[in-house]
């Protein structure tokens, strides 16, 4: 009969006791306001939900990814537009969740806001682990967004100067419709073709849609697209006046800014001269 | 034991027994090995999302396909229009289930005047559903679903437009056509499809007046009904609300019921030119580590005709059924989740006129027939899911109905005896695996298997005795359901 090594058998029950545990060091997890959330649960939510385009590895590249013409992200690269931390840092947990339950307008990706809180979180610290970006570095700190100035007709006018001096024009064209000269020939970090964004189409913006988003976008650039971080460039009070004068481009969307706008001649003038009389095709965007 | 020995035979039993459990492990291995999971693939064709974002199973709805449909089926990124679609695109899906199947039923009355207990089994495939839907415009949709028995006769399952998101609101939409009622529990994305499992015996339950002796009108809150339903969600879809104003045809056009009742002679009696109304409400919330749980409530309220004011050619003129009677049906539901497991549970409570219970005209000068009162009943559901993966789904329902008052007490100037106070109450058990061998963005498909048995008690007359005797039938079915 062969003898029982108690010796041996402790030290492999210990080790097989250790192995969720170091199992455990390779999860993520992720942190949204007092909820904490879990790869393991969120890889279950990621095959259900996301696989088709992101891909089974994260890389963009899943089945559905050919018949896309704004290509699904890329995790693996960790470069995400929408931030709150500077240019060139990962984004805070809150950026990735805010995306989901956000989505972005104009492509394949909805909102997931039908899903738990919890679900949420889960699928944010799974997303966190495709990319080595998330153990090697640690994402910026958020930059700060001063207190909205007052609206006034000075502001809208310094930022439509600014629109000028700054270029956006290039990209954005004059009137704000994505059509400046630039426009045709840009590309994101994929090569892939990029449209600037077509502020008159009187839709959400991807990365959110109040003021604070509108800012938060100059200021942290878009990763990944030829958006770039102006915090280098202009003053927070100019980034305001920005935000008041591109509030005057989207004429169909009611809002402060561009009442006050049409209260002047100027303004007047230069909305009315962007109308153009259009049949209703149904699309919701009338440019 | 039978014939064929004891040991001797345990020992040639022992092989295939064998062979059996080798296939069982290699089909585990196979069913649990796959890691991604995919029931109207025209949706998912259009998005590229697979089928398993909104359906925890097809075609149960998942919470993203609800708030899918309740949006309008409309994702709410601003490419929902059909000109950001190929022009080629169009947005029709077929279904349809290959299938073998067994059918039982005991206590079957023959013509010799006996009772006999009848099996029936072979391979069958089921009708057609032609799903055609999606948007027109933006927040314009529409639903429209022509649909066939196996032997090709066709009905219009489904035809309504959808207005969404008026004034910018997602508690203000309206439907206007026939349509599914409001039901949480969903009749129409039932997993289980076999004759005796493929339905809810709580949606479609009518009270006998006396054994053998079923209610001439017909009403199944499981059946689309037409009308115009005004639908309300909180943006997540946490809270929904909606109220239905319907024609009351049971889903028939042309302003005939399904069936008359008293007077109106029927199938094809005339209905009334009055509306049922049906509510539901219901709010989700979200229980920590275990996911959302969703309570809600339901109410009908409906009334059918009990004779016709016009007839031509001994006919009911459809639409001029008058003499209503009402009946209601109203329930509790509960969606429970804890983690793999889900519960459903439902509370069910139906009233029936005397009057349709004992078809009988209600300006009748000799009122109602002796022992003739309204029925009433109570029902109850708990079906349960388990979903190992998106890919491989277990079910389990069971359904009772118990008749709290029955629609006949009796005539003793007949000599009729009181119905027996347990006639026509239902249990029924059905169990089922549905295994979706891929998941894809482009088709759906599922290997089904399911059994399903229903007892119901003191239903009919044994021509025998001619004492009351009850109808147990059992369905058992393996097949390959499919959408494209």
């Amino acid at each position: 009969m062969r003898k029982i090594n108690i010796t041996k058998i402790a030290l492999n029950l210990l080790l097989i006791a250790a192995l969720p545990t170091l199992a455990m060091a390779q999860q993520m997890e992720s942190h949204i306001g007092n909820v904490t959330g879990h790869s393991e649960p969120g890889k279950a939510l990621y095959y259900r939900y996301c696989w088709g385009c992101h891909g089974a590895r994260g890389d963009g590249n899943g089945e559905n990814a050919p018949y896309l013409n704004i290509l699904p992200r890329n995790f693996v690269a960790g470069t995400f537009k929408c931030r709150s931390t500077p240019t060139g840092m990962l984004p805070l947990d809150q950026d990735l969740y805010n995306s989901l339950e956000r989505g972005f307008n104009f492509t394949n990706m909805p909102s997931w806001i039908a899903l738990t809180v919890e679900e949420r979180a889960n699928l944010v610290a799974f997303i966190k682990t495709f990319s080595p970006r998330w153990k090697a570095e640690k994402p910026g700190d958020p930059i700060q967004i001063p207190a909205e100035p007052a609206l006034t007709v000075a502001s809208i006018q310094h930022g439509k100067e600014l629109f000028q001096k700054l270029e956006c024009w290039k990209c954005h064209g004059n009137e704000g419709r994505g059509d400046g000269p630039s426009a045709s020939t840009l590309t994101d970090s994929n090569d892939q073709p990029i449209r600037p964004y077509n502020f008159t189409s009187d839709n959400r913006s991807k990365c959110g849609h109040t003021n604070q988003d509108l800012y938060k976008i100059f200021m942290t650039g878009l990763d990944g697209t030829p958006m770039p971080s102006f915090a280098d460039v202009i003053k927070p009070e100019d980034a305001w006046d920005l935000v008041h004068f591109l509030r005057t481009l989207q004429y169909n969307n009611k809002s402060p800014e561009l009442t006050l706008w049409l209260g002047t001649k100027e303004g007047a003038a230069i909305v009315n001269a962007q109308k153009v009389a259009n049949t209703n095709t149904g699309s919701g965007v009338n440019p | 034991m039978d014939g064929r020995g004891g040991s001797g035979f345990r020992g040639i039993a022992t092989r295939p027994v064998r062979s059996l459990l080798y296939f069982a492990v290699i089909l585990g291995i196979f069913l649990f090995s796959c890691t991604q999971a995919s029931a109207f693939p025209a949706f998912a064709r259009k998005y590229g999302l697979p089928c398993s974002s909104c359906h925890e199973g097809w075609p149960k709805l998942s919470p993203f396909g609800q708030q899918f449909k309740d949006n309008g089926y409309q994702l709410g990124n601003d490419r929902d229009a059909p000109i950001f679609q190929q022009a080629a695109y169009w947005p029709v899906a077929f279904r349809t289930t290959p299938n073998w199947h067994l059918e039982t039923a005991n206590h079957v009355p023959l013509d010799n005047g006996t009772v006999a207990d009848v099996k029936t089994s072979g391979f069958d495939y089921t009708g057609l559903d032609i799903l055609t839907g999606g948007t027109l415009a933006k927040n314009f949709s529409f639903l429209f679903v022509p649909s066939s028995d196996e032997l090709g006769a066709f009905h219009i399952e489904s035809a309504n437009v959808r207005f969404s998101n008026i004034l910018n609101s997602t508690w203000f939409n309206l439907k206007v056509g026939k349509f599914e009622l409001d039901n949480l529990l969903s009749e129409k994305r039932i997993l289980t499809l076999s004759g005796n499992g493929g339905f809810y015996q709580n949606y479609h339950f009518q009270p006998m007046y006396q054994p053998g002796v079923p209610e001439t009108y017909v009403f199944g809150i499981g059946d689309n009904q037409l009308g115009v339903e005004w639908m309300g969600h909180s943006k997540d879809d946490r809270t929904r609300l909606s109220v239905s104003v319907l024609q009351p045809t049971d889903g028939n056009p042309d302003f005939v019921t399904g069936a008359g009742a008293g007077g109106v002679t029927g199938p094809g009696g005339a209905a009334g030119r009055t509306y049922d109304v049906f509510a539901a409400g219901s709010h989700a919330f979200e229980v920590k580590g275990l996911g959302l749980q969703r309570v809600g409530a339901f109410a009908y309220f409906g009334h059918a005709p009990t004779f016709s004011r016009f007839t031509s050619g001994g006919v009911d003129i459809p639409g001029s059924g008058i003499g209503n009677e009402p009946y209601y049906r109203v329930g509790l539901i509960g969606m429970w989740y804890l983690k793999k497991f889900d519960f459903t549970t439902m509370y069910f409570y139906g009233h029936d006129s005397a009057f349709l219970a004992s078809s009988t005209r209600s300006d009748s000068p000799t009122g109602l027939p002796t022992g003739a009162r309204a029925p009433t009943w109570n029902g109850g559901l708990i079906e349960t899911h388990y979903t190992y993966s998106p890919q491989l789904i277990f079910v389990n329902r069971y359904e009772l109905i118990r008749m709290s008052q029955q629609a006949f007490v009796g005539d003793p100037l007949t000599d009729q005896a009181a119905n027996p106070s347990n006639a026509g109450n239902i249990d029924a058990l059905t169990f089922g695996i549905r295994y979706y061998p891929f998941i894809n963005t482009r088709a759906g498909f599922a290997f089904h298997n399911e059994y399903s048995i229903v007892w119901q008690r003191n239903s009919q007359i044994s021509p025998v005795t001619g004492g009351t005797i009850g109808l147990t039938s059992s369905s058992l079915l393996f097949g390959f359901d499919f959408a494209f």
